[in-house]
């Protein structure tokens, strides 16, 4: 119990802006050898004093191999000091790891000793399917009331995926979230505007669709998620369903407005059947209703087809396969990986619907293997994928691996881990930092998602503009 | 009542007001999501209502005991529910959690009569209000009122001063460092209280 509220949380992201520099991330560690090794949870110094910087500071080892550990989040955050359930004397100490696999979900403290978080309590997967009917869980937000975390699929692997909560004392499964899910059937993310009760859900596809790897069947068929959900975050029921086109498959990661009081919010589809684009919607409320409207594509590139994997052969081209985005507190810099082509990309946003490109690197890509400028002559596979920003906007750091079964399609060599930075200009450029690049190859394990100590552009959620 | 009961009636009142989470935090949200001071204002009558009326009907329930049941039980009946639920809020420390950023009056009228019920506002003034021989219905009634307006009056006055200075000069960010813990204090003036039943 603390006297003064956790120094991590902020009213607004506009101070949350001003925060010290982080100095260290949490990076999740996919084992694929496939032979009883367990994933990791990897801490990276990224403290520029320390002797240590960009290098692993410590593995912990989870206990039983086969969790493919995603997109990890805190107990608490910065809504702990919403107006409404007001509980700022909390600690963000403990990391809510679930594994989409397994559907096992680890809770880890950091306070002790932050370089090492301390496994101090497991969520059995037969107690995920017993008090919440889903599985697979997937991206973990803290909310003003809970811990809420979003699970792909049933108990069966197939429709409805959904959202479940945790108590945030206790860590222990509350049920499903949704009092009435209206025609809701697939998921994958979901975040919220708090300043009007609502939440945004998207669409990837089932543990059946997809834990095999991509289906093209299903792609060709346009049977991956395509959708937007808007929901009363109050009342957990479903407002609206947004369709973004089921040329545009796959709709997964959102990034609402950090400002409560905006109504606005970015999602990317991964990739469109039409022409093998990755596209960015900007999704906003217009007279009441939430619309959305697709204000970036980014093209596919020609490729020599004896560079490519089977399924691309036939095309002779690359798609950029958007997996990631990522919002500056301010809400001003989107970063965009572009898995397939190797290419983190920054646009200015400042005007939603018109978004302008400012900036871009290139490492890795299924055709490119550019080489990181710290390691020249090195070609790189696997390419930006998971990123995450600093909370004063001006460092993004990425990481190369999506999903097993996925890695193995695209980068059928077998990805070799790493996670590199990128430096954020005023206006936005984006410049690759030739001193960080962590390279997970003598691990042998792939790195997925980041968090940074302390909190990053994609952990809290905010109340007060 | 006399000068003691005000002082403490109203001290009381100015403690609640002061707590954030009372709802002085949730008028100034509601100002900044709409950019108006007079959103801030609108937000304080049913904030202030919903704790009156918590208040209210604790101190209520208690008079209307009084009317039938002879003094001294009544006060020890008292201590012991006003120490046992400081108590309970030392060991068990969870928090409301209803509605959300987009309310209605008697929406948030019910926010803050519950919030004020969950942390025990009216329990708190309790063992202050067992005073006097007079047990007529009439008298009690117009006493409840009389205890309740003092308090509300106070409550009233902090928490309007804190959202306006709040909302036009400080800002939110001063909660970083100015949100004090008072679960403790709000604990200890509980079982403070009911000793204090206990004890007269």
């Amino acid at each position: 119990m603390l006297i003064q509220p956790d120094p991590t949380f902020y009213p607004s992201a506009r101070e949350a802006m001003r925060a010290p520099r982080e100095g260290l991330a949490y990076v999740a560690l996919l084992d694929t050898g496939g032979e009883g090794r367990p994933d990791g949870l990897a801490t990276i110094d990224l403290d520029p004093e320390s002797p240590g910087y960009g290098t692993v500071a410590g593995v912990h080892d989870m206990p039983v191999p086969g969790d493919e550990l995603h997109h990890f989040g805190w107990n608490v955050c910065s809504a702990a000091l919403c107006p409404y359930a007001p509980h700022p004397h909390v600690e963000r100490r403990y990391l809510v790891v679930p594994g989409l696999r397994s559907s096992r979900v680890y809770i880890f403290d950091v306070k002790d000793d932050p370089a090492r978080p301390k496994l101090v309590k497991t969520i059995e997967p037969e107690t995920i399917f017993e008090r919440t009917g889903y599985s697979r869980p997937h991206t973990v937000h803290c909310g003003t009331d809970a811990i809420y975390v979003s699970a792909l699929g049933d108990v069966n692997g197939d429709a409805p995926g959904g959202v479940f909560m945790l108590d945030h004392d206790t860590f222990e499964p509350l049920g499903q979230w949704e009092a009435d899910r209206g025609p809701q059937r697939l998921h994958y993310d979901f975040w919220w505007h708090l300043g009007h009760d609502t939440m945004i859900s998207s669409e990837w596809g089932t543990p059946n669709m997809i834990e095999a790897g991509p289906d093209l069947g299903l792609l060709v068929g346009r049977k991956y998620g395509h959708k937007l959900h808007a929901w009363d975050l109050r009342k957990r029921t479903h407002l609206q369903e947004i369709d973004l086109g089921d040329q545009h498959q796959m709709a997964l990661e959102l990034r609402p407005s950090h400002d409560p009081t905006k109504t606005y919010g970015f999602v990317n589809t991964v990739i469109s059947v039409e022409d093998l684009s990755a596209n960015i919607f900007t999704w906003y409320l217009e007279d009441g209703a939430w619309k959305a409207k697709k204000t970036i594509t980014i093209p596919a590139e020609p490729a020599d087809p004896a560079l490519l994997p089977e399924p691309l052969k036939q095309f002779g081209a690359v798609p950029p396969l958007v997996s990631d985005i990522s919002l500056t507190l301010d809400d001003r810099i989107l970063l965009v990986s572009a898995w397939g082509t190797g290419e983190l990309l920054a646009f200015d946003v400042s005007d939603p619907l018109n978004p302008r490109q400012t900036g871009s690197v290139r490492v890795g890509g299924i055709a490119g293997r550019d080489a990181h400028p710290g390691t020249p002559g090195t070609a790189r596979n696997g390419g930006p994928q998971m990123v995450e920003v600093s909370r004063d906007g001006r460092r993004a750091y990425f990481t190369n691996s999506l999903y097993r079964s996925w890695d193995d399609v695209f980068y059928p060599d077998g990805i070799a881990g790493w996670m590199a930075k990128a430096d954020i200009g005023e206006d936005g450029s984006l410049a690759l930092d030739p001193g960080f690049l962590v390279d997970f190859a003598a691990d042998g394990r792939r790195p997925h998602q980041v968090r940074l100590q302390g909190g990053d552009s994609s952990s809290d959620s905010f109340c007060y503009p | 009542m006399d000068l003691t009961q005000v002082l403490v009636l109203a001290g009381f009142g100015a403690f609640h007001g002061l707590n954030p989470a009372m709802g002085w935090l949730f008028a100034v949200a509601l100002g900044l999501q709409e950019r108006s001071r007079r959103a801030v204002l609108a937000a304080l009558p049913p904030i202030v209502l919903g704790h009156a009326g918590s208040v209210l009907v604790t101190l209520a329930l208690v008079a209307a005991v009084r009317t039938s049941a002879p003094p001294k039980p009544v006060s020890y009946a008292v201590a012991a529910l006003v120490c046992g639920f400081g108590v309970w809020k030392l060991l068990r420390r969870r928090h409301p959690r209803w509605v959300g950023m987009r309310v209605t009056g008697p929406q948030l009228a019910g926010w803050s009569f519950l919030m004020a019920t969950a942390h025990g506002a009216g329990l708190m003034l309790l063992p202050v209000t067992l005073t006097g021989h007079d047990r007529a219905a009439l008298a009690l009634s117009g006493q409840t009122l009389a205890f309740a307006g003092v308090h509300t009056l106070a409550m009233l006055t902090v928490t309007a001063t804190l959202a306006v200075v709040v909302y036009e000069k400080l800002g939110v960010s001063v909660l970083r460092r100015a949100w004090f813990n008072l679960d403790l204090a709000w604990a200890v003036a509980l079982i403070g209280a009911g000793a204090f039943a206990a004890l007269t």
